[in-house]
């Protein structure tokens, strides 16, 4: 295989003054001259620098660009809490359909029956899933789906007269949670895990009292790990009176399993690019559609999706909704693919799960010899290894060890997440893959962990193989810039 | 490893008395667990922070963190130096590289805080 050049050329460079990639007849309006038509205060002095390419320079820039591109397509994706898993070309069929792809958003209920109908039938299969009774397809990722969530809680307290400020997150939850909770103006208090990996109980209890609006939750955790004893948590936060929200981005672990509405939970979101084979990444549409238990219906975000006899309508006489979180409801052409995903699978949804777990714990049971397992417990669907043993010995750190697996043609998984962890990987290799993927990564790791210490130089200077080396991560964010300027120099 | 002449909060800041103000930064198992600091953002002079709130937040290539204030306060300096160059915070964190300088309101909230044989064990404990 030829290696690719390690640096290329930005398409400013490729510019020839006057070559253009196509001719635009003449126009057959009249050519009005700009400042006639916007105040010249709004018009700048000198014309924007732009790429002057043909077709063929466009075309070649951007394919070589997507050449160093890595996908799950590609190759394989350990992303851990990411679940990277391979989204089935069907889905993308069924979202192309032109009845749904071609639906203007404004289409008048009655016009759009088929688009509702999907919507009503989707929110039916969600519900039994996850075990709640109301589905909301607007959020547009997880993190909005959070936020609408607690938006709901709050809408939900305030009506009870109730004023709690406070909500509690576990030191292991993913960075979103905090973010969303200080958004929604809550405080955050932080409980610590114990040595099992579960939610600290006994600083559960101490941290939640009538001032607690809600427990954040993953389950299974960041770790990996289901929460052993879930009931427990839910009597004591339902004892106060608080709400118990489910972070739903492991919930590709529990499909036909366990349902967080059976597990205490009144909230959840699901993340369906994770869960449900839709699009992951590359900055795509995304979708958080939120589930509630009854309590919460009467606050979820308008309009609802309602069946009317055989009728589908929009319901948009909430009078206790939020509002609306987002134009339209969500992005729909994601929940095509969704319900696509789901159709496909129908009953079988638990193998989903099994495969996802029993993966995870081949993978674990491979590469356990070589690592430190600071939680040992039988994983979930994803597991958290660290690079401890790696540092103390040999001076790599984890950071390097992911650096290094690139040279074997992998993306590297997760590292220094969750934070609780030192040196921590993270491994999710969801259920698309197969026995032999799962060998050939072991094997690159189990080789890395072995150069840690017969070729430790090789490892720190990783990786050797890429069309861009190592990169320097401190300058690039000490001093970020992010503009390319003419001759070089750095912009702003 | 850790200094004596202060004491230590369980999320790894220290507090250092002086002329009756509290001198705070993070200790150097803090910065070393972070790797390289590349962001710290700090409250303004006059701020009023509450023992145990975040008053800051402090960003590496590793990991984003809050940083948590040992005691309540208000405060009255505040470090530019380590804002304009947050790689201080990795070579002196002990030192030249500490963040705000408060007044304290609550006193009595200095016992709370960890001795440095007391840090030194919790970060021992953290460290297996």
């Amino acid at each position: 295989m030829t290696r690719p050049p390690t640096t290329m050329p930005v398409i400013f460079e490729r510019s020839v003054p006057g070559r253009i990639a196509a001719a635009p007849p003449a126009p057959d309006v009249p050519d009005v001259p700009m400042e006639t038509i916007v105040d010249a205060a709004h018009l700048r002095n000198t014309p924007p620098i732009l790429p002057e390419v043909s077709e063929l320079d466009l075309v070649r820039h951007y394919t070589r660009l997507s050449h160093r591109n890595y996908s799950v397509d590609a190759g394989f994706y350990p992303l851990g809490s990411c679940t990277m898993k391979y989204n089935p070309k069907i889905n993308e069929d069924a979202a192309g359909l032109a009845g749904f792809a071609r639906l203007h958003p404004n289409t008048p209920d009655p016009l759009a029956q088929g688009a509702l109908e999907l919507l009503w039938r989707l929110e039916q299969m969600l519900c039994e899933i996850s075990g709640m009774d109301r589905v909301t397809f607007q959020p547009s990722a997880g993190a909005h789906g959070e936020m609408t969530a607690l938006m709901m809680i709050r809408a939900y307290l305030e009506d009870r007269g109730e004023r709690r400020t406070r909500v509690i997150v576990p030191d292991s939850a993913h960075g979103t949670n905090p973010a969303s909770a200080a958004m929604c103006g809550f405080e955050v208090v932080t409980v610590r895990s114990d040595a099992r990996g579960n939610i600290d109980h006994a600083a559960l209890r101490r941290a939640t009292d009538g001032s607690v609006a809600a427990l954040m939750l993953t389950n299974p955790n960041t770790l990996g790990l289901f929460e052993e004893g879930i009931y427990e948590v839910a009597e004591i936060v339902h004892g106060c009176g608080a709400l118990m929200y489910l972070d739903g981005a492991n919930f590709n672990a529990m499909l036909g399993i366990t349902r967080p509405g059976d597990q205490g939970f009144d909230v959840m979101h699901m993340n369906v690019h994770k869960t449900f084979g839709t699009p992951h990444g590359g900055g795509g549409p995304g979708a958080g559609p939120v589930a509630v238990k009854r309590l919460l219906e009467p606050y979820m975000p308008a309009p609802t999706v309602e069946r009317d006899g055989d009728r589908f309508l929009l319901d948009g006489d909430r009078p206790k909704s939020i509002g609306r979180v987002r134009a339209f409801n969500g992005n729909f052409g994601i929940f095509v693919r969704t319900y696509a995903y789901l159709l496909a699978y129908g009953p079988l949804l638990r193998q989903v799960s099994e495969a996802a777990v029993l993966n995870a714990n081949y993978l674990l049971a491979l590469l356990r010899p070589h690592f430190d397992l600071p939680y040992d417990r039988r994983c979930m669907h994803e597991f958290v290894l660290s690079g401890r043993r790696q540092k103390e010995q040999h001076g790599i750190r984890t950071l390097e060890i992911a650096k290094r697996l690139l040279d074997y043609g992998f993306h590297a998984p997760t590292v220094y997440f969750p934070l609780i962890v030192s040196e921590a990987i993270l491994i999710e290799p969801t259920e698309t893959e197969s026995r032999q993927t799962l060998d050939e990564f072991a094997d690159a790791m189990i080789r890395v962990a072995g150069e840690c210490a017969t070729d430790p130089e090789t490892v720190r200077n990783a990786p050797h193989s890429t069309a861009v080396t190592r990169l320097d991560e401190v300058a690039a964010a000490r001093k970020l810039n992010l503009r390319w300027t003419a001759g070089g120099g750095s912009g702003s | 490893m850790f200094p004596t002449d202060r004491r230590y909060t369980r999320d790894h800041e220290w507090a250092q008395k002086e002329n009756g103000r509290v001198r705070i930064g993070i200790t150097a198992f803090a910065a070393e667990r972070l790797s390289d600091i590349v962001f710290v953002e700090l409250p303004k002079v006059g701020a009023e922070v509450r023992a145990g709130a975040a008053f800051g937040a402090i960003e590496s290539v590793k990991a984003a963190s809050d940083l948590y204030a040992p005691v309540s306060g208000r405060v009255v300096e505040v470090n530019q130096a380590v804002i304009d160059g947050p790689e201080a915070l990795n070579q002196d964190p002990h030192g030249s590289a500490w963040m705000v300088v408060m007044e304290m309101s609550a006193p009595e909230e200095w016992d709370q805080l960890l001795d440095s044989e007391a840090y030194a064990a919790l970060v021992g404990a953290e460290q297996t």
